[in-house]
C-alpha cells in the first residue's frame, strides 16, 4: 500500500460508513414514501382542480390507496410479449428508476445533513439525472411497439434539448457563488437573498426545463395518451410499469428539491434555520412539498404543447435567452450592480405586454369567407 | 479508529454515492422478484403477443425508418452540451478577485461564436419540426 494514501487522514472510520448508511436508508425510504404519497395527491389534487372526490376509500381520505396499488401491482400478471427483446425489456424499468434514486445523493437537507457533499455538486446531479434519458429510450425500442417507439424518440429528443438549458440557467447561479458545492449554493443564498430574485430568468427557464425533463404537462409527448395510448411503456404491465410510474415520480421530487436547493434558499428561511437541523430539513421539505404541489397543479391546468411548439421554444427561444442570462449575469457581477440581471426579464415582459396590446388594438378585418358547402348529390 | 479504506479522499467522498447506487438497485431488483414470484401466470396466446395498436393487427416490426429530424437533436444536443460543460469551470472561477472583468470579456467572444453557431442552425431550418 501506498504510504502517502494510507496516511490520508480523511479515510473513512467504521462510525462513518455507518453514518453513511442509515442517512442512505433514511433519505431513500423517505423518497419512496414521498413518492407514493404523490401519486395520492396526484390524484386527490386533480380531483380537486375537477370538482370531483378522487380516491377516499382505502384509509382516512384514500391515503392507503398508494398500498392498494402496491399489491395489486405484485399480484397481476407480468405479460412479457414474445415480439420484446426480451432482456433490455425487462433491465429498462431498473434504468429509469435507479437515476431518478441516486439523484438526490448531493442535496444538502440542512447544514451538514447531506448524503454525499461531492466537489462536482450540481455537475453530478446533471449528468446522473440525465442518465433516465436511457431507461425510456431502451425501454421503447425493447418493446417493439410503434406507439412505444415515437414516445421514446419524442422522450429522447425532448430531453436532451431541455437538458442543454437547463445547464446554461443553472450557470447564472454558479457564477454569482463561485462554487459547484450546492451547500455552498444555499449558504450564499442564506447570507444575501434567494437566487429567485437575483436570478429570475434563469429561475423561470430552469423550472419550465424541468418539468420537460419529468416528462410532465405541459411537456408530456412522450406519453401523450390522447395520440400514443401511454406512450413508451404501453407494452409494460405489472411491477415493470410500476417502476416506470414510479421514476417519474421520484424525478418529480430531485427536480422539486433541485429547484428548492438552486433558486428558493434550500434549508434557509428568514434565519429559521438557526433553530437546528432539524428546522433545516422541515423548511426544505416545506418548500419542496410546495414546488410538488405546483407540479401537479400545473398538469391539470395547462393543456399540452405539439411537438414543434415544444422545439422550437426549447431551441429558437430558451437556448438564445439562457445563454443571455449568463452574460447578462457576468456583466452584471463585473461591474459590480447585481440588479442588472432584471434587465432581461423586464424587457422580456415589456415585450410580451406590448404584443398583446398591439394584438388587441389590431383591427381584426371582416371575418374570413366560408367556402360553400357542396350541395347534396340526389343519386346514391 | 482504524481506518477501513485508505484510498484518496475524492473517492471517499462517492462512498454513499455508491450505496445508495446498490440500494437503489435492489429496491428496484427485489419489487421485480417479487412480482415475478407473486404475480399471476397466464397463458401466451397469438392476440396477447402482439404489439398494441388499438385492436389492429400490427403489419410490420415497429423497428422501421423514423424522422432524420430526431438524430439532428441528438447531433445538436452533443454540440451544445459540450459548450455548457466548458461554462461549467469559467463559473466555477468568476469569483476569483480582479479578474472579472478580464473573464466577462472573454465570455463575450466564446458566447458570440455560439449564439453564431446557433443563429446558422435556425436559420437552417434543423429545428423546425413543421416544416417540410
Amino acid at each position: 500500500m501506498n504510504p502517502l494514501l494510507a496516511s490520508l487522514p480523511s479515510s473513512p472510520g467504521f462510525l462513518d460508513v455507518l453514518k453513511s448508511l442509515g442517512l442512505v436508508l433514511l433519505v431513500a425510504h423517505v423518497m419512496l414514501g414521498l413518492g407514493a404519497i404523490l401519486v395520492w395527491a396526484e390524484r386527490r389534487v386533480s380531483a380537486l382542480i375537477q370538482d370531483r372526490l378522487g380516491p377516499n376509500r382505502c384509509g382516512p381520505a384514500g391515503l392507503l390507496q398508494s398500498i392498494a396499488d402496491l399489491g395489486k401491482f405484485i399480484f397481476k400478471e407480468d405479460v412479457v410479449p414474445h415480439h420484446v427483446l426480451k432482456w433490455m425489456y425487462i433491465l429498462a424499468p431498473t434504468i429509469s428508476l435507479v437515476p431518478a434514486m441516486v439523484t438526490i445523493a448531493v442535496i444538502p437537507f440542512a447544514p451538514g445533513v447531506q448524503i454525499a457533499d461531492l466537489n462536482v455538486g450540481i455537475l453530478y446531479v446533471l449528468s446522473i439525472s440525465s442518465l433516465g434519458v436511457y431507461g425510456i429510450t431502451l425501454g421503447s425500442w425493447a418493446s417493439n411497439s410503434k406507439y412505444a417507439l415515437l414516445g421514446g424518440v419524442r422522450s429522447s429528443a425532448q430531453m436532451i434539448s431541455y437538458e442543454v438549458v437547463m445547464g446554461i440557467s443553472a450557470v447564472g447561479v454558479l457564477l454569482t457563488t463561485g462554487s459547484l458545492h450546492l451547500g455552498d449554493v444555499v449558504a450564499e443564498q442564506a447570507s444575501s437573498g434567494w437566487f429567485l430574485w437575483r436570478q429570475p430568468l434563469a429561475f423561470f427557464l430552469f423550472l419550465t426545463a424541468s418539468y420537460a425533463e419529468t416528462n410532465r404537462l405541459p411537456f408530456d409527448l412522450p406519453e401523450a395518451e390522447s395520440e400514443l395510448v401511454a406512450g413508451y411503456h404501453t407494452e409494460y404491465s405489472s411491477m415493470k410499469f410500476a417502476l416506470f410510474f414510479l421514476a417519474e415520480y421520484l424525478a418529480m421530487i430531485v427536480a422539486s428539491s433541485l429547484v428548492t436547493t438552486l433558486f428558493l434558499g434550500g434549508w434557509s428561511l428568514f434565519g429559521l434555520e438557526r433553530l437546528g437541523w432539524l428546522a433545516g430539513v422541515a423548511i426544505f421539505m416545506a418548500k419542496t412539498l410546495f414546488l410538488l404541489f405546483v407540479f401537479i397543479w400545473i398538469r391539470w391546468t395547462l393543456p399540452r404543447f405539439r411537438y414543434d411548439q415544444l422545439m422550437s421554444i426549447c431551441w429558437k427561444w430558451f437556448f438564445p435567452l439562457a445563454l443571455a442570462n449568463v452574460l447578462v449575469t457576468a456583466g452584471a457581477e463585473a461591474s459590480g450592480v447585481p440588479a442588472l440581471t432584471w434587465v432581461l426579464p423586464v424587457a422580456l415582459l415589456g415585450m410580451g405586454v406590448g404584443a398583446a396590446v398591439l394584438a388587441q388594438r389590431r383591427d381584426p378585418g371582416p371575418p374570413p369567407e366560408l367556402a360553400p358547402l357542396p350541395a347534396p348529390s340526389s343519386s346514391r | 479508529m482504524a481506518p477501513l479504506l485508505a484510498v484518496d479522499d475524492r473517492i471517499v467522498d462517492y462512498l454513499p454515492v455508491l450505496i445508495l447506487f446498490l440500494f437503489a438497485i435492489g429496491f428496484a431488483g427485489l419489487n421485480l422478484v417479487v412480482s415475478w414470484l407473486a404475480g399471476s401466470k397466464g397463458k401466451h396466446n397469438p392476440v396477447k403477443d402482439a404489439a398494441y395498436e388499438c385492436g389492429l393487427p400490427p403489419i410490420t416490426d415497429a423497428h422501421q425508418r423514423f424522422s432524420v429530424k430526431f438524430y439532428l437533436v441528438a447531433l445538436l444536443f452533443v454540440l451544445f452540451d459540450i459548450e455548457v460543460v466548458f461554462l461549467y469551470p469559467w463559473a466555477a472561477y468568476f469569483q476569483e478577485p480582479g479578474r472579472q472583468v478580464f473573464l466577462f470579456a472573454e465570455m463575450c467572444v466564446f458566447a458570440g461564436i455560439l449564439f453564431f453557431g446557433w443563429w446558422y442552425v435556425v436559420r437552417k431550418g434543423a429545428v423546425d419540426w413543421a416544416k417540410e
